[in-house]
């Protein structure tokens, strides 16, 4: 029963955590890690509900599902929240290239 | 025809199965998406149809996957609700494929950039078909847990498809959207975990059974709400909606406006009223109610503030989806099966005449390259069938007879009076006529003819991309004709919902 409350408030203390990070700090890499942390702290209360302490019986398989499903599902997430974060950085910094550009061009063409 | 009554419940499957392989073959075969992607989105209409006469005829269906009972394996299931907000998907995403074929092909015309155009339409389809599955998987499935991984699969290609038009700032808004949705997943597979834990069942008629009042069930039904709440923005948690739905790309707009944001809303509208009836408490029900009344007014404000035609439909969303949660509180009164009507009626209402809606933005900006509100004078005379639909599916928005919504804001007003809640009457009225603001002060720039206008020299719209949105803003205005039809179908689903209409018929 200790065993099942520690991992579960663990698990709630990560979520917690990770919410704090998502919500404060405005770096996408650190948002999406912060959401990895999250899911993290969701699998690992499922974990613990499953937890049935050695020769007590058997351990309940649903929640172990729940959590691979949800394992696969933070995957493709995590990828597609990555490619979305690199394709922003790229075209901000073309952006931001261009802008410096012009105002060189401007400061050129002001001489 | 022995095809339409047949008992097996075996066809459920199909609107979850088809628009999937559809998904596979658009990748497969990129040359000829278009054609597939119809295909699926008839098939997907008939088969809802299908539906809908089986539920008509042999009442609500159970089907468990694999025939595996439900503790272990997960059931799909139609029910009155179910089959009309499959309807309304189906309808709507018929008009929706019809409208990004022509938008497409308009934008591939022009030789600038056609490369990147030529790369959305193919990433489009796969795309689009994947929603309508995941959608149609959360209208039908009975798995809480089930339910979790359509919520994901709606999120990711939604967040995928608002990112393709590929400028920064739908890359932004579609990043944060992703974000959120993730968010909202997650509380969600919290409130799961909760739930499992005092119940240690899935399948959402067990819940029902199992559950107690126990804190651990109340903090589950929390949860959930709240990352339903996200996903639906509601108006504390509105803030990633406007720049999402507006920076995406036309047809992109009213897949995200007119569906997406339902499919949350129908399930938190089950989970309140369906599964954890017992437990929600008259103060609750009023805090939605509150929330959603400010999401109203402050959805139909900040609608009438902006300059852009997109943003300005896309904030007319958040003030419209409002209106379904005003309709909680008077839960006590009106009773189970008027609520399920009037939030159904809003719901359908809503669809039709916002995809209408953003098709004609949509439309205008493609027409004009750019939908700044104060420089579309003189649309009218080159898009007049666009202009038409705006103006129907502004008339739906406002809520005028004989529009579907009107029937749903007339039992929202008369269920509010009856109740002595005369406030939230009040809220219903002044929502409408600052729809009313926010509609006709576009609806007047169009009609608006400058002096010195030059000749219309831009290459003229493709029908498909006028067609379906007049067809689909005069569904949304006939809706409230054609009213005893989806009552039939509700009263039909569920046995509960036998009384129809108590009083209080326009």
């Amino acid at each position: 029963m200790i065993t099942t409350l520690l991992y579960s408030l663990t698990g709630m203390v990560l979520f917690g955590m990770g919410l704090f990070t998502l919500i404060v700090h405005s770096h996408p890499l650190r948002k999406i890690l912060a959401v990895n942390v999250m899911a993290t702290g969701v699998f690992l209360i499922l974990v613990a509900t499953a937890y049935i302490p050695f020769g007590k019986g058997a351990i309940d398989p649903v929640p172990h599902a729940m959590v691979l499903t949800g394992i696969v599902v933070s995957v493709s997430v995590t990828a597609l929240a990555l490619i979305l974060a690199c394709r922003l950085q790229e075209t901000s910094n073309l952006d931001l290239r261009a802008k410096t550009k012009q105002s060189s061009n401007t400061k050129e063409s002001g001489t | 025809m022995i095809f339409f009554t047949t008992e097996t419940p075996a066809w459920i499957v199909a609107p979850v199965v088809l628009p999937l392989i559809a998904g596979l073959f658009c990748f497969l075969f990129s040359h000829r998406t278009f054609s597939i992607a119809l295909i699926a989105a008839l098939l997907n209409f008939l088969a809802v149809c299908f539906l809908t006469r089986q539920l008509i005829l042999f009442g609500p269906m159970h089907c468990h996957m694999g025939g595996w009972q439900p503790p272990l394996g997960i059931t799909l299931r139609t029910d009155g609700p179910a089959v009309l907000m499959l309807l309304m998907t189906a309808v709507t995403g018929l008009g929706i494929t019809l409208y990004a074929r022509g938008y497409f092909s308009h934008r591939m015309v022009t030789p600038v950039r056609s490369d990147r155009h030529r790369q959305q339409q193919r990433y489009f389809w796969p795309l689009w078909m994947l929603l309508l599955a995941g959608l149609n998987g959360l209208f039908l499935s009975n798995d809480i847990f089930n339910l979790y991984v359509t919520l994901e699969i709606v999120g990711i290609s939604a967040a995928s498809l608002a990112a393709l038009s590929g400028k920064p700032a739908s890359l932004l808004a579609s990043f944060r959207y992703l974000l959120v949705s993730l968010l909202g997943s997650l509380t969600y597979l919290l409130g799961v975990v909760f739930l499992y834990r005092s119940c240690g069942v899935l399948d959402l008629d067990l819940v029902q059974n199992l559950a107690g009042d126990g804190v651990e069930v109340r903090a589950a039904l929390a949860l959930l709400s709240v990352g339903l709440m996200l996903k639906t923005a509601l108006v504390p948690l509105h803030f990633w909606l406007p720049p999402a739905h507006a920076n995406a790309l036309a047809p992109i707009s009213v897949i995200l406006s007119a569906l997406v944001v339902k499919g949350s809303f129908y399930l938190l509208f089950r989970f309140w009223f369906e599964v954890f009836a017992s437990i929600v408490t008259s103060s609750a029900l009023n805090f939605m109610g509150t929330l959603g009344a400010i999401a109203i007014l402050w959805g139909a404000i900040q609608a009438i503030r902006q300059h852009r035609l997109k943003l300005m439909v896309a904030y007319s969303t958040i003030s419209q989806l409002g209106y379904l949660f005003i309709a909680f509180p008077l839960a006590r009164v009106a009773g189970n099966a008027q609520l399920w009507s009037i939030v159904i009626f809003m719901a359908l209402a809503h669809a039709f005449a916002k995809s209408a809606m953003f098709m004609a933005a949509g439309s205008v900006y493609l027409h004009l390259g750019h939908d700044r509100i104060k420089d579309i004078s003189g649309v009218r005379s080159s898009l007049p069938i666009t202009v038409f639909a705006y103006g129907i599916a502004g008339v739906s928005l406002m809520g005028l007879p004989p529009s579907g919504a009107f029937i749903a804001k007339w039992m929202l007003l008369s269920s509010s009076l009856a109740s002595a809640q005369w406030w939230w009457a009040l809220v219903v009225m002044s929502g409408s006529l600052l729809a009313m603001i926010y509609v006709f002060r576009v609806m007047s720039r169009f009609f608006v003819i400058p002096a010195g206008l030059p000749p219309d020299t831009t290459e003229p719209l493709s029908p498909l991309m006028e067609w379906p949105s007049l067809v689909l803003a005069l569904i949304s205005l006939f809706l409230g004709l054609l009213a005893p039809w989806p009552l039939l179908i509700l009263a039909e689903g569920s046995t509960s919902l036998a009384q129809v209409f108590p009083g209080g018929m326009p």
